[in-house]
């Protein structure tokens, strides 16, 4: 049989799956092993049981100072900001999104203006959101919603611009009003490609948290990466990294989920 | 609710595009009750023709009048469409598709109904779905109904509205033949019974003769070989054709009740 009609099956997928990830274990033991050996007080690689040792510090064991389990309070200090923040940026993109897309006059008005503001780089305008909300919450929040609502507005008045033109004729020969149109047409027909432009944002929005969250903040996971680089602590740094990857990969995970279970017309 | 006689009177119609005359000189009276046929070539401007009166698309000269006034010029209630494609609405299940037309003039604002309002409404789609047998699918999404099916649907979510004026574009076209006979029964059935006055472009000429009470072909009476954008195509053939004399004889042929098609 040719190579391209070989597939793996059942078992063979999650195990194939699985061999990169097993390689870059063993690459790292070993080359964690072998600077070790040569010189025992190395932090760069920390070996396997240093880092257990770590994540049993931060995780089940409160924290010396203020009692707190860190590694939980960052994960939800982290969590809080993110899901606001993109929460916020799905509701303006489908606000601004759809009438974009369905209302010709609203359209001329602030798609133009959509477009200019998506390319502001929003690392750029962090200080101003930091002298203008201040180092709390909310500039944390604002980085993350400016960051990731001009894509999705964009995404979104896309969506909506590529309904076939036969869907919105026919709608209106039911009878249906502009915003009989928008709310029965447009929007439950946009709403999984929403979810869909929300997994993609995910990857910048978790790039801004984690950039608000170095630059001015008293927890979160961004924090404490930045905080104990300091002490060159890899031990640490490592198992955060880890974790919001896995993180990351749940909120991907459910969204399609999500998708599939609430819009089973959707990609069928 | 007393239904006035449709006269639809178009007066010289032209379209223009850009770079192309699509439609020139087209003048048409029409009277209700009617069941018109369009042929001609592709690209000729039936579809043109047809969104005009849609009142999708205006034209840039002329004027076309229905019972008297001018025509609206944006989509309306009284004038249903099925195209070739797209014509259902995804999202909606079966049912869904065709009490769509029923709950938005109901509810205005949320355009939904409930309770008693909706249990009526089903029912009337129900009823619907049974003429064009499509009520054992009621619960599916158009992407799992074949193709003549979908276009069931959407004949039926078009005329659960009771529109006057019925326009179809190429509605069978993807169809296979033996289906599209049992849709032609059910197209003269609905017609009949419904009061209509229909507009169906077609690329099957039989259909063109067979089906309807009047042919029209849209071709263009002059040709410039070099250019041949600079002229457009007007209604160069209009034709008596008879189905009242013939949809006997054609339903005794295909031997089918209109119900089980
Ligand atoms: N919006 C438009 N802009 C420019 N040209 C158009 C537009 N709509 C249709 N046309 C042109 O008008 C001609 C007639 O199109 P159409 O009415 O769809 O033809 P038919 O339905 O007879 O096949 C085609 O050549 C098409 O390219
Ligand atoms: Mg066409």
């Amino acid at each position: 049989m040719r190579l391209i009609n070989r597939r793996p099956g059942g078992f063979g997928i999650f195990a194939s799956a699985a061999v990169p990830f097993v390689l870059a274990l063993l690459l790292y033991v070993v080359a964690s092993s072998i600077r070790l050996a040569e010189n025992p007080d190395d932090k760069l690689l920390p070996n396997l049981s240093t880092i257990g040792a770590a994540i049993e510090r931060v995780a089940f064991e409160p924290d010396r100072r203020t009692g707190d389990y860190i590694f939980w309070t960052d994960t939800a200090a982290s969590l809080k900001r993110l899901v606001t923040g993109v929460f916020l940026a799905a509701m303006v993109g489908l606000a601004v999104g759809v009438p974009n897309g369905l209302v010709p006059w609203f359209g001329a008005f602030w798609s133009p203006a959509v477009r200019a503001l998506s390319m502001i780089p929003p690392l750029a305008i962090l200080p101003i959101l930091f002298i203008v909300f201040g180092v709390g919450e909310l500039a944390k929040v604002m980085l993350i919603l400016l960051g990731t609502a001009p894509f999705l507005m964009r995404d979104i008045e896309q969506r909506v611009r590529e309904l076939p033109r036969e869907q919105l004729i026919k709608a209106q020969t039911l009878d249906a009003t502009s915003w009989q149109v928008a709310l029965r047409v447009v929007l439950p027909q946009v709403m999984p490609r929403l979810i869909d432009g929300v997994r993609l944002s995910l990857g910048s929005a978790w790039l801004f948290l984690i950039a608000a969250e170095a630059i001015a903040s008293t927890d979160g996971l961004g924090y404490r990466i930045f905080l104990v680089r300091r002490y060159l602590a890899m031990d640490v740094i490592l198992p955060y990294v880890a974790w919001i990857t896995f993180l990351a990969f749940l909120f991907d995970f459910g969204l399609r989920r999500l998708n599939r279970r609430c819009f089973a017309w959707y990609g069928a | 609710m007393v239904r006035c006689v449709v006269v639809i009177e178009i007066r010289n119609v032209w379209k223009r595009y850009v770079d192309k005359i699509v439609l020139e000189k087209v003048s048409l009276n029409v009277e209700k009750n009617e069941f018109i046929t369009i042929v001609g070539a592709s690209g000729c401007g039936k579809t043109t023709f047809l969104r005009m009166l849609l009142g999708e698309v205006q034209p840039c000269e002329g004027s076309i009048m229905i019972d008297a006034d001018r025509l609206i010029p944006e989509p309306s209630a009284d004038r249903g469409v099925v195209f070739q494609r797209y014509s259902v609405f995804p999202h909606l299940t079966v049912l869904e598709n065709v009490l769509l037309g029923l709950e938005l003039t109901d509810s205005r604002w949320l355009g939904r109904t409930f309770g008693r309002r909706r249990a009526h409404n089903v029912e009337r789609a129900s009823e619907m779905l049974e003429r064009v047998s499509l009520d054992r699918a009621a619960d599916n999404y158009p992407s799992e109904l074949s193709g003549g099916m979908q276009q069931r649907l959407a004949l039926a979510q078009t005329l659960v509205k009771a529109p006057r004026i019925l326009l179809l574009d190429e509605p069978f076209g993807a169809l296979d033949p033996g289906y599209r006979s049992d849709m032609h029964v059910l197209l003269l059935d609905l017609f009949r019974e419904l009061d209509l006055t229909v507009f169906m472009i077609t690329h099957d000429i039989a259909e063109g003769f067979s089906l309807g009470s009047r042919l029209l072909v849209f071709d263009k009476l002059r040709v410039d070989p070099h250019n041949p954008d600079l002229y457009g195509a007007t209604i160069t053939f209009d034709l008596p054709v008879g189905h009242h004399r013939r949809l006997d004889s054609i339903m005794d042929n295909m031997n089918v009740k209109p119900n089980q098609a």
